[in-house]
């Protein structure tokens, strides 16, 4: 053994684990089978996706997942309502006050206490909720233009967006992971100033939006690049259960925050921008894109008017404590309940059944939204080209965390 | 948007008399309990019939009841996103002791492409069998995985590829 050395070729080191669909031996002559992944930057993470070409064009996508695996829902079972939210953020790390919402509201609903909170938990839970929304955005706006070959976008917006984290880091002390909406109420509440802060951010971001408007949305280069290509109907968006901005690139004004009208999201108002087709067909990945910087400047206009209400009627008083209506036992009662939210990537959902005997679910599962958007990709990416898969790739904005939980 | 009640009378109207052994109005969105034979025809008068129009398929749960109570649960939860209607449908299951094959539930793939995914999640994490799925493979997992892991009563494999699976 002492004299093998291990890094020299052998068969072996390429077997996978994971078996291939297509058998490389019974391709026609003119197909290839080439394999994306799961360490390549363009798939976001780890994801893997076997492709079979024939020439540049594209014939069948099957993505392989798994990789980020860490047992989310196993692990569920075994705690106590509140201490799941720590998982909860590890599912989409870039949107976890997102996912935090959504998760709390759910089990506040289970236990009958949602519509007893303070008026102040909910806006807090806005505020932070859409700088996280707005954060979520640019890192999926920025990785695309830098996929298809922009990179200053990249860095204008990882920059931007570490002003966010910034502030979001201040409310909690994480800056990704943030523990920061708890079953009942908050952590903290907002610290002194921290209202002032976010009003100069949203001064600051406005005008940066517009020139990201120019450099990236109306480029030339990032149009031609991203019209006409990818394009993902109504009917198959549904059919495969897409939501998120990109049902709405699709051209469907579906924004759960107005369907559900869950938290305060009634008292505020806001568009709904979905794709038209300004500058090929709806539902291409110009669309997709275009309604995720429509969406940064609607979540600034929240912003605006959830500081007017943490400034006015809902201003921080001596007595306000954001812990007080948190259960010391979490223990709904027998029930099946299912929650929904809209996630700066599509509908979160949280499936629960609590037997009522127990502070632990018996059953908690998670509706990733990444996870049924990601699963059209076959569908798209079918006789283009290859270069055009990273494109459309991009444009899903996936985060492998939530898609293999 | 109809409530649950309203719901289900039009849906027995439809399919002449209720196919759903019962109905459970305390789950959020309203469920109805059916066995996996009548699964098809309820999905499809879901999806078809005018003024129901559930076109959207959020999500599929498994879920086991353990082996004492000898029971499994497949979940779907349905939307229907013109009429703003929410119907959740549970799927019971007879759970299959050693030796014996996995149960079975017809997939809804047909209706629905979402199940596609969702299907061999549940098949990959609770070993439940879809029939009629074109592609039931593991997702989450690797193929040669051992075990389905969100079974009540599973117990991990000792080595996977002489790696230690125990943490």
């Amino acid at each position: 053994m002492a004299d093998k050395i291990q890094y020299e070729y052998h068969p072996d080191h390429l077997r996978n684990s994971e078996p291939l669909k297509y058998d490389p031996a019974g391709l026609r002559s003119e197909e290839l089978l080439v394999n994306i992944g799961p360490q390549h930057p363009s798939t976001h993470g780890v994801l893997r996706l076997e492709t079979l070409l024939e020439g540049e064009v594209v014939k069948d996508v099957i993505p392989h997942l798994g990789y980020l695996h860490r047992c989310f829902e196993k692990h569920a079972e075994a705690l106590p309502y509140n201490q799941i939210i720590p998982y909860v953020d590890r599912m989409d790390y870039v949107a976890s006050m997102n996912s935090e919402h959504a998760y709390a509201m759910g089990v506040e609903k289970m236990l009958g206490i949602a519509d007893q909170l303070p008026k102040r938990v909910e806006y807090v839970r806005v505020l932070v909720a859409e700088l996280n929304r707005i954060s979520s955005h640019f890192i999926a706006v920025g990785t695309y233009a830098m996929d298809i070959g922009a990179f200053t976008p990249f860095f204008w917006l990882m920059r931007d967006r570490e002003h966010i984290l910034r502030l979001l880091e201040w409310t909690c002390g994480a800056r990704l992971l943030y523990n920061y909406i708890w079953v009942g109420g908050l952590y903290y509440d907002i610290p002194v100033g921290f209202e002032d802060r976010c009003r100069e951010l949203v001064r600051y971001l406005r005008p940066k939006i517009d020139e990201l408007q120019k450099i990236v949305i109306d480029n030339k280069i990032f149009v031609e690049r991203t019209a006409n290509v990818g394009v993902l109907s109504i009917d198959t968006a549904i059919n495969y259960g897409v939501t998120g901005p990109m049902l709405r690139g699709s051209g469907l004004k579906y924004d759960l925050r107005k369907v559900d009208a869950y938290s305060v999201y009634p008292e505020i108002e806001f568009e709904v921008p979905i794709g038209t087709g300004a500058m090929g067909s709806t539902g291409d990945c110009w669309d997709r894109t275009w309604v995720r910087v429509a969406e940064i400047r609607e979540s600034l206009n929240i912003i605006d008017q959830v500081l007017d209400a943490l400034t006015g009627p809902h201003k921080r008083t001596r007595e306000f404590d954001p812990q007080a209506m948190v259960p010391k036992k979490i223990r709904p009662k027998a029930q099946d309940f299912y929650i929904r939210a809209e996630n700066p990537k599509g509908e979160l959902g949280f499936f629960f059944r609590a037997d009522g005997s127990t502070d632990v679910p018996f059953r908690c599962k998670a509706r990733s939204c990444c996870f049924s958007n990601l699963s059209v990709i076959a569908e798209l990416a079918k006789g283009g080209m290859i270069a055009d898969l990273i494109a459309i790739l991009g444009s899903i904005d996936i985060v492998l965390g939530e898609i293999d939980r | 948007m109809m409530d649950f009640e309203a719901l289900t009378g039009k849906l027995a109207e439809h399919l002449g008399g209720p196919l759903w052994t019962e109905t459970d109005p305390s789950a959020t969105p309203g469920a109805l309990i059916i066995q996996p034979e009548n699964l098809l025809k309820i999905c499809e008068a879901l999806q078809k019939t005018e003024g129901l129009y559930f076109d959207l398929l959020s999500c599929i749960a498994g879920l086991d009841n353990g082996p004492e109570k000898g029971s499994m649960e497949v979940i779907y939860i349905l939307h229907s996103i013109p009429y703003g209607h929410k119907i959740m449908l549970k799927v019971m299951l007879t759970r299959n002791k050693d030796q014996e094959p996995l149960p079975v539930v017809p997939s809804v793939s047909g209706f629905w492409k979402t199940a596609l995914w969702h299907e061999r999640e549940v098949y990959d994490l609770f070993g439940i069998h879809f029939e009629g799925h074109p592609d039931l493979r593991r997702i989450l997992l690797p193929s040669d995985w051992e075990g389905h892991p969100l079974r009540k009563d599973y117990q991990h494999q000792e080595k996977y590829h002489g790696i230690k699976v125990a943490y």
